[in-house]
């Protein structure tokens, strides 16, 4: 466990929507080129700790953070962030798919284009770049034009990626990816994050105790606002230390 | 409780009758169709008035068997003519009941109540078109951008402020907006530009403004605010900045709403007959010029409606006015209905 690099550290962080405290104290460190998931019953805090990460939190009005989050040694909370800089180094997947209304091509191609790149060759070249390592190029291919809504769920969450992809982030933030999905569907986007894991340090929000087992490396245990346990997920599955993540791993609340 | 559990198994299987549900739901049935019925009648009155012009040839019947002009109209086939002296002096005891044939009504020019009547309807459509366009070329990008500030970077209490503003300014007498641009905006704007006619087509179309911005802005702001905020928080997420987000994602996801508000704005335009009646002018001139004096379709039948001759051609080319305004009306906003319901429904569910 700490032989490996920390990409993200938090540090007492605290998160109030209004005067209802969402987030208590949680300080964890995130590991370099793995796979993190953020267990825990609805409204405990992961989806909240996971957008608090590139400061989607600063959407929802009447937010407060405290304390700190370092991205490589830098807290992002501290003045003078550039909150889109942020969010292009740390990429964000939600629970449900969200490709625009465009065609597919323009969806992957969206990233690149807000951030100015006007070249035809360089841009095509991501898109099938992105598309490739989405593990969708091979089913797209042939009508990129198509509009990304006429694809499947699957395909549509893969799509995503791929845009999320497409802008060179270093960190990618899973909402529930799969939680709209079939289990074929599934299966591909867990394939996926394996495979990902190589070049993106990541972070997932699951409510599937398999899955988390399955894909993650480490695991978070939040209850209540308050993370209870962290460790190896091998660690957590097998012999967790509190009996609150005891009770909640092998069905008996939550 | 076995035995009302059972009971209460055998009362489902009889279907029973509700009066107040049955009566509620054939009352709003009736209201809903009532609005309907009035427009369909509205719609039949105007042309029904309107269709005399088109059979000219039965009313120069009656009026000859009405025997009093029979000597002036004389030939018949010679009505279509330009009016000779003859003629002419028989219209000053007649009345103003004059031709109002294919010719006369393309004429360009509108004198309906001079001794040879004129019932050129181009100067009216092109006073209508010249200050609707105005209207809505000041209106939509200040509506527009209106709308997208308050739909996508509004604080919240700026919000609150801005969209019942403007929408109050919707319900704006137009008698009032039309005194105003009347007495304060014609003056304002003839002395900021240096305009030779005080009260013109731009000043007219700067004053329509006021009342279609409202409706553009409230139908925009609502087409950007039904955009899923899923779609606009993907782009930030992707570090777009918020105005990237607004110009990129938001507003081409809500370009038919926005093409609809854009639609039914002309259509409050063209229609209006208060604002245009004050502050135009009025004058009837066939003309491109968009700082001249005009008259439009609306403001016609306003100002003449009530002195009319009821049944006269006069009184019925008005109402081929009228037809013609319900018939624009009734188009553009067919096609912004079409375009709200059908284009974005397709938009976001996918092909």
């Amino acid at each position: 466990m700490e032989n490996k690099n920390t990409k993200i550290i938090t540090k007492q962080l605290n998160l109030f929507y209004g005067s209802k405290q969402a987030l208590k104290n949680i300080s964890l460190g995130i590991f370099e080129h793995k796979v993190t998931a953020l267990i825990g019953p609805s409204g405990c805090g992961k989806s909240t700790f996971l957008r608090s990460l590139n400061r989607m939190n600063d959407l929802i009005e009447n937010t407060r953070t405290e304390g700190t989050v370092e991205i490589d040694n830098v807290n992002i909370y501290q003045n003078g962030i550039d909150v889109v800089e942020l969010r292009k180094k740390v990429g964000m997947i939600f629970q449900k798919s969200n490709p625009f209304p465009k065609s597919i091509y323009e969806n992957v191609a969206y990233g690149p284009r807000i951030n100015g790149v006007k070249d035809k060759d360089i841009l095509e070249e991501t898109v099938e770049r992105s598309l490739k390592q989405s593990a969708l190029w091979d089913e797209v291919k042939d009508d990129l034009k198509k509009s990304g809504l006429a694809l499947s769920g699957g395909q549509q969450q893969r799509l995503c990626i791929a845009r999320a992809l497409a802008v060179n982030p270093e960190i990618l933030l899973m909402d529930e990816p799969a939680s709209a999905l079939d289990p074929i569907a599934t299966a591909k986007i867990e394939e996926l994050i394996y495979e990902l894991k190589e070049n993106y340090t990541i972070v997932i929000v699951t409510h599937n105790m398999q899955q988390a087992a399955r894909v993650s490396d480490y695991t978070a245990f939040f209850y209540i606002g308050e993370l209870i346990e962290y460790d190896l997920t091998k660690t957590i599955f097998t012999m967790p230390k509190k009996k609150q993540t005891e009770d909640y791993i092998t069905g008996r609340f939550g | 409780m076995k035995n009302q559990l059972g009971r209460n198994r055998k009362n489902l299987l009889h279907k029973k009758f509700r009066w107040s549900e049955f009566l509620a739901e054939k009352l709003i049935t009736l209201t809903a169709f009532i609005s309907f019925v009035f427009i369909v009648l509205i719609f039949i009155f105007v042309f029904r008035e309107a269709a005399p012009i088109f059979s000219s040839e039965e009313k120069k019947v009656s009026l000859i068997q009405a025997g009093e002009v029979q000597e002036t109209y004389g030939d018949v086939e010679e009505n279509n003519s330009p009016i000779t002296s003859n003629q002419t002096s028989a219209l000053e005891t007649s009345g103003s009941e004059g031709d109002a044939s294919l010719s006369n009504l393309t004429g360009t020019e509108w004198q309906p109540v001079s001794e040879v009547p004129k019932y050129g309807l181009l100067p009216l459509i092109l006073g209508s078109l010249k200050v609707t366009l105005i209207a809505i070329f000041l209106a939509a990008p200040i509506a527009i951008l209106a709308a997208l500030f308050t739909a996508m970077f509004a604080p919240r209490w700026a919000k609150e402020l801005l969209k019942p503003a403007i929408e109050i300014l919707a319900g704006f007498p137009s008698v009032v907006i039309g005194f105003f641009a009347l007495i304060v905006l014609a003056t304002f704007v003839q002395n900021l530009f240096g305009f030779e006619y005080r009260l013109n087509a731009f000043v007219g179309g700067l004053a329509m403004s006021l009342a279609v911005i409202p409706i553009v802005f409230t139908i925009s702001e609502d087409a950007l605010t039904a955009v899923p905020k899923h779609l606009s928080e993907a782009s930030l997420a992707l570090g777009a900045t918020k105005w990237q987000t607004a110009l990129f994602v938001v507003l081409p996801a809500a370009t038919p709403g926005i093409f609809a508000a854009i639609l039914l704005g002309i259509g409050r335009a063209f229609g209006e007959t208060m604002i245009v009646l004050m502050a135009t002018g009025n004058a009837a001139i066939f003309s491109t010029q968009i700082v001249e004096p005009v008259r439009t379709m609306s403001a016609t039948i306003g100002a003449e409606m009530a002195e009319v001759v009821f049944g006269e051609t006069h009184y019925n080319v008005l109402f081929l006015i009228g037809a013609l305004l319900f018939l624009f009306t009734f188009t553009l906003n067919a096609i912004a209905e079409i375009f709200i319901r059908q284009r974005l429904m397709k938009k976001f569910s996918g092909n």
